[in-house]
């Protein structure tokens, strides 16, 4: 067993020093065998370092510079940091943003999970309504919100429609400070559900049946199969999706951008939002990349609590 | 265990290739840094006049607009055929000059030799540098002499000249004849006060559901923009003389708030949709369901042409109020790649005063327009006002009309009256902080206007007070 498990290794005359023949014939067997796979990562990395690290790095250099595009630019250490900071729009910006995932983690997280579990248990028209559920994803982001913003009409939209079936008094949805912020997270939810429920559905079907069996043997309800089964065999992929989805909603732009244009007073401004203020409509790159800087170390947190987390999920199976 | 060596293998692994990558960045990064200097203009003074030059030039009608589009190549034809030295080369795009995509086109080399832009960006492309100073080659330009000089200051830094207008009008106010006539109100004798504008609104307002009788911006910085509109009109400023702090928190800024408040609260005039932005009027005013706004003679052929509007339907007067006082100008025109060489400059300069500023000509060939079955007869550009050009102008446009031209009277009567007021310096920054103002008394029936302005003028002061 030992001999089969642990093949004689060839140890090297001189440890520490290789012969230099030995060396290259390992090293170019070591290229050839993968050079397909240097081929493909080639592709990869090209692509990355132009479409991603390279406009990072650009963003962080612009953020300490005054640049016009035309003259040389010129290094102005923090002072697009203090601008942007003494911006009364700041505050707002980064309250609304902590809001609208503090509420997206409320609604948008759960609503998915919660569809995945029905749809697992239901026994007809899974296929029919799992593509009902993923359907929104495949529209266009900027067609969907335009869809929601007749559905928030205050006077012809749908659903004050709804409410008044019900006798309910209309709502003001975007145009009031209190319901805008909500109404941007129900848009942004819906957009993305299908692709939540899709794997929170993946997750749940890798669940091993006896399990259930057992649990049911045990006369446990579906609350209680949920809750000592389900929840306990997905804590991770719920994990991984929480820091995912507070990561992709802290970048919430283009639900403020159809939809309220940062309105009213300001109660939808969000960071990503007035990072495009200040770029495209202030012509002060500077700031903006100042913004978008800030916006990335504070998502590199929750990302490098994410790749942790998938680490840690690799290393427990 | 097989995981976690399988992980320290792997970072030292990716440790070499990660660094090089980031070194290749950062010089690539670099490179683009210092890729500006490249392109610097020479002096090319001594070359021959004559010497073949291209020229880029923005603002082709796009291939959607195949009439307006042949004209352009046209005249583009008859230019180079006049200067066979020069060379035109037309960029088209839709709309002409896209705030997203301006600085990435100058920061990537793709900027047009001669490019498009709106009076709103003018200052602050100035401001920034990002324009050439053509003030050396400008006299040339024979039409300068007649062009109205609050017109031609729209270019102008002190005494250095960086652009030609193309198009210019100041605010009005837009209304829907036909909801006028169903409202039983007279179209041909549109509101010429406020408190007429409120009693018209709540006619039309109350022909039935749907119907809005004043519609008003309140977000993505539009808001601001008619803010200022109105309080150019009721005689107000948007900043000091000096440019260093704001001036709108006045009694003239405090009317044009309440005039809202009791349009949107007390007559429920304005509808319940807010937060709207240019192209949200634009649609209603297309729809028919909208009876006024304000906005220039522009809105009515935006109105014909991109929201299923039609021009007889709509009718143009001046702002409420503003005979004697001022208006928010507007319009657009051209400026110079900061890279533009002399040679390019120069010949740019003939091109757009052959197709921008000769009557009869490029885009006033009337005859031409009206023979394409083009709209003719709208009150703008103003560009010369009164002179021999504008004059002729004028007649041009009334010989070959196409459009119902009295609808138009109420506008151009008074504006001899008239002061054309230039926008704000700043203008998008200050237009953000009064979308807060604007959208607050068009959502909140308890909004507290004084306190809206107040907060308001801290927050511009602010912003005026840097780099002013």
């Amino acid at each position: 067993m030992a001999i089969l498990s642990k093949p004689p290794v060839r140890r090297s005359p001189h440890p520490g020093a290789a012969h230099p023949f030995e060396k290259n014939g390992a090293a170019r067997r070591a290229v050839g065998r993968n050079l397909t796979a240097y081929g493909f990562l080639c592709g990869a990395l090209i692509c990355f370092a132009f479409f991603s690290w390279y406009p990072m790095i650009r963003e962080i250099i612009l953020s300490f510079q005054e640049n016009n595009f035309v003259d040389p630019a010129k290094w102005v250490d923090f002072d697009n940091f203090r601008t942007v900071i003494e911006d009364p729009a700041f505050r707002s910006a980064w309250l609304n943003t902590a809001a609208f995932s503090g509420l997206a983690l409320v609604v948008g997280y759960a609503v998915p999970f919660v569809l995945a579990v029905v749809l697992n248990e239901l026994r007809h028209a899974v296929a029919y309504l799992r593509f009902v559920v993923y359907l929104p994803v495949m529209l266009p982001p900027a067609v969907a919100v335009l869809l929601f913003k007749w559905f928030y009409d205050p006077g012809s939209g749908l659903f004050n429609q709804i409410l008044d079936v019900f006798g309910i008094p209309p709502l003001a949805w975007l145009d009031s400070t209190s319901t805008a912020l909500i109404s941007l997270v129900l848009v942004s939810t819906w957009m993305n559900l299908g692709t939540g429920t899709l794997i929170y559905l993946a997750a749940l079907q890798s669940i091993p049946g006896d399990l259930y069996e057992s649990a049911e043997l045990d006369g446990a309800g579906l609350f209680r199969r949920v809750w000592h089964v389900t929840i306990p065999q997905t804590k991770l992929i719920l994990l991984v999706m929480l820091l995912l989805q507070v990561v992709a909603t802290m970048q919430v732009f283009i639900e403020p951008y159809l939809l309220t244009g940062g309105g009213p007073e300001n109660a939808t401004v969000t960071v990503a939002y007035l990072m495009y203020q200040y770029a495209f409509n202030f012509g002060d790159f500077g700031g903006g990349g100042a913004l978008g800087l800030m916006l990335m170390v504070v998502l590199m947190v929750f990302s490098a609590i994410y790749l942790r987390v998938s680490r840690d999920n690799e290393g427990g199976r | 265990m097989r995981t976690t060596s399988h992980r320290r293998v792997s970072a030292a692994g990716w440790r070499r290739p990660a660094s090089l990558l980031l070194v290749a960045g950062l010089g690539l990064a670099a490179a683009s840094c210092g890729s500006g200097d490249e392109e610097k203009p020479t002096a090319q003074g001594s070359a021959a006049a004559d010497a073949p030059v291209t020229i880029t030039v923005g603002c082709q009608p796009p291939k959607s607009n195949p009439k307006e589009r042949a004209g352009w190549d046209e005249d583009v034809a008859a230019f180079q055929k006049l200067h066979p030295n020069i060379t035109v080369q037309s960029k088209d795009a839709f709309p002409c000059i896209n705030p997203d995509t301006f600085q990435a086109k100058l920061a990537g080399g793709t900027q047009e030799d001669v490019f498009y832009v709106y009076y709103t960006d003018v200052q602050k492309i100035i401001k920034s540098k990002q324009a050439a100073d053509i003030s050396e080659y400008v006299g040339s330009v024979k039409a300068l002499n007649d062009i109205r000089p609050d017109v031609q200051s729209v270019f102008k830094d002190g005494d250095k000249t960086y652009g030609l207008p193309r198009n210019n009008y100041n605010m009005g106010l837009v209304y829907n004849r036909k909801l006028f006539t169903q409202a039983g109100l007279n179209p041909d004798s549109p509101p010429k006060t406020w408190a007429e504008v409120q009693e018209a609104a709540k006619k039309i307002a109350a022909i039935g559901p749907g119907h809005t009788g004043f519609g008003e911006y309140s977000a993505g910085n539009t808001g601001g923009w008619h803010f200022a509109a109105s309080l150019y009109a009721r005689g107000g400023s948007m900043v000091s003389d000096d440019g260093k702090s704001s001036a709108f928190n006045s009694a003239e800024g405090k009317a044009v708030l309440e005039n809202l408040k009791q349009m949107r609260w007390n007559d429920n005039s304005m509808g319940s949709k807010q937060l709207l932005q240019w192209e949200d009027l634009m649609r209603m005013m297309g729809s028919g369901k909208l009876g006024m706004m304000i906005g220039a003679p522009d809105v009515v052929q935006s109105v014909n042409n991109d929201f299923q509007g039609k021009f007889e339907d709509y009718g143009v007067t001046a702002v409420p109020e503003s005979e004697g006082k001022a208006s928010l100008s507007g319009g657009d025109g051209y400026m110079f790649n900061p890279k533009a060489t002399p040679e390019k400059i120069k010949a740019g300069l003939l091109w757009l005063e052959f197709h921008e500023l000769t009557p009869g000509k490029g885009q006033f060939n009337y005859e031409r327009a009206k023979a394409q079955g083009r709209p003719v007869g709208l009150p703008i550009p103003d560009l010369y006002g009164d002179s021999a050009p504008g004059k002729e102008i004028t007649a041009l446009r009334k010989e070959f009309a196409t459009v119902p031209v009295d609808h138009f009277t109420p506008y151009v009567t008074p504006q001899s009256s008239i002061t054309n007021k230039l926008e704000p310096p700043k203008a998008q920054e200050l237009y953000a902080v009064l979308d807060v103002a604007m959208s607050a008394v068009l959502t909140r029936k308890d909004a507290d206007i004084d306190k809206l302005l107040s907060d308001a003028a801290s927050k511009a002061d602010k912003i005026l007070a840097k780099n002013t």
